[in-house]
């Protein structure tokens, strides 16, 4: 336990030395990533990469280079995730027979903590953000978002909140609550020092950031459509991704305002949700999953999309129902704000209350269900391609249905009684994560990746991770289900009974495969940028894949304003429509197109806000008050400049186009 | 280049070129953007209605609320909300002065009643009343804040704006700005309305 005091010095608020983790684990880490990150600063000092990074990435409002980098965000938080859920398989199949295993509790609970917000918050969110902010725009004919500014300052906010929550591995300490922060005993009274208050100002920067961008992709999909493309023409990604983003609008504010009310009861000493003075717990667990539910399908929703995709591009197929898809999507769009109190049916809110949250659940399968047929239908009578993502797609369609079963029983209260937080619902919400959100993205890396660099991924190591992932979760988590049924509950760090023990074993087996198939996949990355110029890797035609929307209509990687000329939608699946008539590309007749400029406002307020929100987490008022004022003053002072757009030139589009030409004329 | 092609290419890429309206999704995006603001505050009023009650053997609204204090209060933001409506008019008269003017009237009101929440919040503290106090208080202190809060910053904005009009003019990118702020301060307005009904008034029967 590190010794921790809330005495504070005017300077540095409560931080001391005693901040300092005294665990070698922690050391051992920090040594690493103090070398690693050494390396890595010293690579880009010695190669002068500094001022391209900011010039083009950092500062860009291109929201293609914006969706890579949240991509890269994911992966590295990824890397993570999955060593501090190593770190529990570990312990806990070491912990049997008096053992106490490696972690002591205070160290253990914050790895499930920092092991579920990580995943969801830093991993998940910001993957799917990227994706849909590199895709939808390409898919829906357009040039950017509808607010790049905006779009630059969102992704610098989720990095600003990564960063808070990264910090509290080496200084300090992170939450021991479990990923959701339950009061009484996230209240200042169980959890007096620094973890708590680390955890809420990363969502808090993170929140900004999600919420903004769901705010710019919703306009971006509804206001900057092709001429032509009615919304019962946009491609199904698109559609889930805008149900998506309704749902960030309208569930992130309900987090945000929770945990504010959760820092007035720590900073402030009100009551909203203390034991005594007329606070109210289950209000904070009732507030935090009408966010959290939503929250489940702003997850899964837009990778429905990318299943879809796939299953009709690699079926040489129209999408089977494609309207019953779209209503399928907004159905569970609606009825995901009518779920959440089956996460706590032991609440004791009473049979009918019970039973009406149970059937609305289970309803939920119904739309579900319609999907999966209709990506059946449509690989039925296909000429389907087994390529890498429709490989993940077939396993996603597998494992998933499992994933959705377990939640039915779990929708069950007078089953729920039993296995409320067991590790049946470990097991059961991995299954559909893992088995249906990471498998969605690792379809759709594989999909979008030749667009996004120009070059296709390698498929014998893409085929090796797939394998060791599929075969490692199953191996993973089934023996959860089994434990679970046995009455097993989350969260444990030791056990006494011997008998289950085989079980953690295997588990903790799966998590070695798991590793193989997360190594595999950087090797497959490693590989494919080595061989990106061999013919078999090279895309030079834009569409690889035989595609069917729009985003395969331009070059691969895109020019910066992704469409010489806006193109024109007369049904679903544009792109193969064109195909079909034949349309010959524009070569000439171009226009200056209008562009908006790269700023570095976005970086600057986000540092500002991370900067406030480590004072805050240690009392260093001062600090927390100057970047404060610093983010109002940037910001009005960012409304000062009128300026902030530009135009590529005419001679400049020419040439791209020109080059383009060359090289499909090369490729044929 | 044959004129069926080209024919064909015309129907699927729009060849000729044409205007895109610049910060055509601005109004819409801050409508969203103010839906996700109401959400924050429908938050708040749920928790009032969960703690409204709990006193915790403290003071409940009947002791601590002054309603010809808060009716006065309540006039001062609706007042603002019709200057600002008139300086919007003068806007689209092209009436640089009288925007500014109408913006200044909205600003003074605005800070009347800032002065006057403040003044009640700091009785109420006099009166060992404090969000610490209850649940009551703590649900009655975060609500009446925040949107005392939205009026501080939507001040600190009338001002910025002011000065960007008397800079640049009634340009149409003011023109987009002054938009954006009157939505959000008439929909200040709107949950003040709620706060006045639902806190004070039902608070008082």
């Amino acid at each position: 336990m590190a010794t921790f005091s809330n005495e504070t010095t005017f300077l540095f608020g409560r931080l001391n030395w005693d901040a300092v983790p005294k665990e070698p684990i922690v050391w051992a880490t920090f040594v690493a990533v103090a070398i690693g990150g050494a390396a890595l600063l010293a690579v880009l000092t010695k190669y002068r990469l500094w001022g391209w990074l900011w010039r083009e990435w950092f500062t860009s409002v291109d929201h293609k280079k914006i969706g890579i980098m949240y991509v890269v965000l994911a992966l590295i938080m990824f890397v993570r995730g999955f060593a501090d859920a190593v770190m529990m398989r570990l312990q806990q199949v070491w912990a049997f027979g008096g053992s106490e295993g490696y972690l002591n509790s205070h160290h253990y609970d914050q790895i499930f903590t920092a092991h579920g917000v990580i995943m969801i918050f830093f991993v998940a969110m910001p993957f799917i953000t990227g994706l849909m902010n590199y895709v939808v725009p390409l898919q829906i004919g357009a040039r950017d978002v509808s607010f790049p500014f905006l779009n630059n300052f969102s992704f610098w906010m989720t990095v600003g909140g990564a960063i808070i929550t990264m910090v509290s591995l080496f200084v300090g300490e992170y939450a021991q609550t479990g990923w959701l922060a339950f009061p009484p005993l996230s209240g200042i009274g169980y959890s007096p020092w620094v973890g708590v208050d680390y955890y809420i100002w990363g969502l808090q920067v993170a929140g900004v950031g999600t919420t903004l961008s769901g705010i710019n992709l919703l306009v971006t999909i509804l206001k900057m459509r092709a001429p032509g493309m009615t919304m019962m023409r946009m491609p199904i990604f698109t559609w889930t991704s805008f149900c998506a983003n309704i749902l960030i609008v309208a569930s992130f504010p309900v987090l945000t305002m929770t945990l504010i009310l959760l820092t007035l009861d720590r900073y402030v000493g009100t009551n909203f949700f203390t034991n005594d003075l007329g606070g109210n717990p289950m209000m904070y667990i009732n507030l935090i999953w009408i966010w959290g539910h939503p929250e489940v399908y702003i997850l899964i929703l837009p990778l429905f999309g990318v299943f879809s995709e796939v299953t009709s591009t690699f079926s040489g197929k129209r999408l089977f129902g494609y309207s019953s898809m779209v209503y399928a999507t907004v159905c569970i769009t609606v009825l995901s704000y009518l779920v959440w109190l089956h996460h706590f049916f032991t609440m004791g809110s009473g049979a009918s209350v019970n039973s009406f949250f149970g059937i609305t659940t289970m309803i939920i399968s119904i739309p579900t269900g319609a999907k999966l047929f209709n990506w059946l239908f449509t690989m039925y009578r296909g000429r389907i391609r087994y390529e890498l993502p429709m490989m993940w797609t077939v396993a996603f369609m597998l494992t998933f249905v499992v994933g959705g079963m377990t939640g039915v029983l779990l929708a069950v209260p007078p089953a729920d009684f039993v296995l409320h937080n067991s590790l049946f619902l470990i097991a059961h919400f991995h299954n559909v994560i893992i088995g249906g959100v990471l498998f969605g993205l690792f379809a759709a890396i594989n999909f979008w990746w030749p667009k996004a660099f120009g070059f296709k991924l390698d498929v014998f190591w893409g085929k090796v991770s797939f394998w060791f992932w599929v075969v490692g979760f199953w191996v993973a988590f089934m023996p959860l289900y089994v434990l679970g049924l046995m009455g097993v509950t989350r969260r444990l760090r030791v056990f006494d009974d011997p008998d289950l023990r085989i079980w953690f074993a295997i588990a903790a087996f799966g998590a070695v495969l798991i590793a193989c198939g997360i190594a595999a996949m950087f090797v497959q990355f490693g590989v494919s940028i080595l061989r990106r110029n061999r013919a078999d890797y090279r895309d030079v035609t834009g569409d690889p894949w035989d595609g069917r929307t729009l985003e395969w209509a331009t070059s691969s990687p895109p020019p910066d304003y992704n469409f010489a000329f806006n193109p024109i939608s007369h049904g679903l699946d544009s792109w193969w429509e064109m195909k079909q008539a034949g349309v010959p590309r524009p070569t000439a007749g171009f226009m200056d197109i209008h562009m908006p400029r790269g700023t570095g406002t976005g970086v600057i307020l986000a540092a500002l806000s991370t900067v406030c929100g480590l004072a805050l987490v240690w009392y260093i008022w001062w600090l927390a008050a100057l970047s404060f004022l610093g983010i109002i003053a940037v910001s009005i002072a960012h409304t000062f400049n009128y300026n902030r757009d530009y135009y590529i030139l005419v001679s400049e589009v020419q040439a791209t186009e020109d080059a383009r030409t060359r090289q499909l004329a090369q490729g044929a | 280049m044959s004129s069926t092609t080209t024919d064909t290419m015309g129907q699927y890429w729009e060849l000729e070129p044409h205007h895109h309206p610049e910060g055509a999704s601005t109004s819409l995006g801050f409508w969203v953007y103010l839906m996700s603001d109401c959400l924050m505050f429908a938050v708040l009023f749920a928790v009032f209605g969960v703690l409204g009650t709990s006193f915790a053997a403290g003071p409940g609204p009947k002791d601590l609320f002054d309603l010809e204090l808060v009716a006065v209060n309540t006039a001062m933001l609706l007042l603002s909300s019709i200057t600002f409506g008139f300086a919007m008019l003068a806007m689209a008269k092209g009436d640089k002065g009288g925007t500014l003017r109408w913006l200044a009237v909205t600003l003074f009101f605005g800070l009347c009643f800032l002065g006057i929440e403040l003044y009640e919040f700091a009785h109420l503290l006099h009166e060992g009343a404090g969000p610490q106090r209850s649940g009551f208080l703590s649900a009655f202190f975060t609500l009446v804040g925040t949107h005392g809060l939205h009026v501080t910053f939507g001040s600190i904005w009338l001002i910025t704006l002011m000065v960007q009009i008397m800079q640049k003019g009634l340009i149409p990118a003011n023109q987009r700005r002054m938009a954006c702020l009157s939505m959000f301060w008439h929909f200040l307005d709107v949950i003040w309305i709620g706060v006045f009904t639902f806190v004070y008034l039902l608070g008082m029967i």
